[in-house]
């Protein structure tokens, strides 16, 4: 099996003492969309930092497609694309001589890179704006242009360290659209994020990092399967005055037309509706209490 | 020029250089116009205002402003080489643009090099322009040595390029990269021949005039460009490219040890 990424033994010491990675492991397979996940302050940053060797680690391994940051650091880094937390390209350029520079960083010529670049900010909505200082897009578009200037080599792997933080909805969901795309074309992406349900939606795997250590390294179909109890808002074609009682079910009203229910693992909400539907109780719709994997994400970090 | 590993070395060393260039072009009104203002109040002032009253015997026999030419270039290119580099890598530090180029695949001689030239551009550039403005002043000059003259040039602008890029490595600040241009760099300029020979001074004045490097710099390209110097050029070209090889190893040093730019 090929791995995209593969991380042994990392440790990262920093300076002032702070042991920011205490010997992590970690495989991401090849065309996997694997999500990174952990609270601020838990390394994700630094193991990021690693790959992309602007952190210097103080011991262990990476490896992306085999090809080792030690010993060929030039193959490596040629197969990455990273999109870095903060913005990092110069805010006086124009938005075509950004990528275009970037393109020729990699060593590619600038009448290859041209129509690439074109195509690049084309499908990334930053056309018209290609002749604009950087610092003058929103927050949205330097998002884009991070996200290009990181693509525009064709890397293999990509990391996103939490891309649409601070981006809208709309913005936020182009992106996703955009991102499941490029996986499925082959492109392998590690994202960290601390929208759970981004990673939820976009994710096959999944590993948690907690105080510089692995907590979970699962699929999210695994992960998500050890939630034992699921909750579900029901919206009432009637009101109630007061919440029913059911055996074996948790409920709970939010307000007059609006149940909450507690589903345990074993339990069917099929045999919930039977239930309300003897007490004559009618669900117009219904959806997800909150978000699953920030249950468990939220479970997991409290056991360490 | 192909990496081992098949990366096109020659795109991204020209893809930086290209980079450096069109950065200081697009500010040219604050690096290209001010040498050349500065430079002209000089010529006023010193070269026709002053200089007639100063006899030829103490600048070896050349009139006053013609005497200052080749120090007043020497000045500005040292100043704009080591402002370019300092400025620029510190910027590039500054708004973490630095991430482009180490996270892509470029070795690090190639980052130092696309600086160091984008320094030697705007160094030499500033150079010919001062010269140029200096034929208002003094239309008849003739260049004794141009071959020594061009090499002078490109070596101290490459010497000083260096020393910028070693200042901002180590600046954590904007007070970091200016320190040392006003407090160091600027006196040692200042008294290391651009307006005067060293023989006009006292003989203590004179032998403390010899420890500073600048003296060396100076007199070597008026020997380019008059025929006539304080010091020997013998010692001196060594000198420079001597100190070009200790601080090219010492900022490759650096950018492997990662200082100043990797956690």
């Amino acid at each position: 099996m090929t791995f995209a990424l593969e991380i042994k033994d990392l440790k990262k010491v920093y300076a002032g003492g702070t042991e920011a990675l205490k010997g992590i492991s970690l495989n991401v397979k090849e065309g996997d969309f694997y999500a990174l996940l952990g609270p601020n302050g838990a390394g994700k940053s630094s193991t990021i930092g690693i790959i992309g060797t602007l952190v210097t680690k103080t011991s262990g391994s990476v490896k992306i497609f085999d090809a080792d940051i030690d010993n060929n650091v030039a193959i490596a880094k040629s197969m990455l694309g990273v999109v870095s937390q903060e913005i990092n390209f110069s805010q006086f350029e124009k938005v075509l001589h950004i990528v275009t520079t970037q393109a020729g960083f990699y060593g590619i010529k600038k009448s290859i890179a041209e129509p690439k670049v074109e195509e690049m900010l084309k499908r990334l909505g930053l056309w018209d704006k290609r002749n604009d200082q950087a610092r003058t897009l929103s927050g949205g578009y330097k998002r884009r242009l991070m996200i290009a200037k990181a693509l525009i080599h064709d890397p293999k792997l990509l990391i996103l360290d939490e891309p649409t933080a601070g981006v809208d909805i709309e913005l936020r969901r182009e992106m996703w659209s955009f991102l499941k795309e490029i996986n499925e074309n082959g492109t392998t992406i590690i994202l960290t994020t601390h929208y759970l349900e981004e990673a939820e939606q976009l994710c096959r795997n999944i590993g948690i990092i907690d105080h510089g250590e692995i907590v979970a390294d699962t699929s999210m179909k695994d992960l998500l399967s050890r939630l034992d109890v699921q909750g579900f808002v029901m919206d009432l074609d009637k009101p109630l005055d007061k919440e029913p009682t059911v055996e074996g079910f948790e409920l709970k009203l939010e307000d007059s037309s609006t149940l909450v229910a507690a589903v345990n693992k074993d339990k069917s909400i099929n045999s919930l509706f039977d239930e309300l539907n003897k007490l004559g109780i009618k669900v117009k719709s219904m959806r997800n209490e909150s978000n699953r994997l920030e249950e468990l994400f939220i479970e997991m970090i409290k056991k360490k | 020029m192909k990496h081992e590993n098949n990366i096109n070395i020659s795109v991204t060393l020209w893809t930086l250089a290209s980079k450096e260039v069109r950065r200081f072009m697009r500010i040219w009104v604050q690096t290209l116009v001010p040498p050349a203002v500065t430079m002209s109040l000089y010529f006023v002032i010193f070269g026709s205002l002053i200089g007639p009253n100063i006899k030829p015997e103490v600048t070896d026999g050349f009139a006053y402003v013609q005497y200052m030419i080749p120090g007043l270039i020497m000045m500005s290119v040292i100043t704009n080489s080591y402002a370019n580099v300092v400025s620029s890598f510190y910027s590039v530090k500054f708004q973490k643009s630095i991430e482009e180029l180490l996270i892509s695949p470029m070795p690090n001689w190639t980052i130092l090099l696309g600086f160091i030239i984008g320094g030697v551009c705007r160094g030499v550039l500033v150079g010919i322009i001062v010269f140029c403005v200096s034929l208002f002043f003094y239309p008849d000059f003739e260049i004794a040595n141009p071959l020594l003259t061009v090499i002078v040039l490109f070596l101290t602008s490459i010497l000083f390029s260096l020393m910028g890029f070693i200042n901002a490595v180590y600046a954590d600040s904007f007070d970091d990269i200016s320190v040392i241009p006003t407090f160091v760099l600027t006196p040692l300029i200042y008294l290391g021949g651009v307006f005067y020979s060293i023989n006009m001074l006292p003989d203590f004045w004179r032998s403390v005039s010899q420890v500073n490097p600048m003296l060396y710099v100076v007199n070597t390209f008026r020997e380019g460009m008059l025929g006539t110097s304080d010091v020997s050029i013998t010692f001196s070209l060594s000198m420079i490219i001597l100190f070009i090889i200790s601080f090219s190893v010492l900022s490759l040093y650096l950018l492997k040890r990662g200082t100043g730019i990797r956690e």
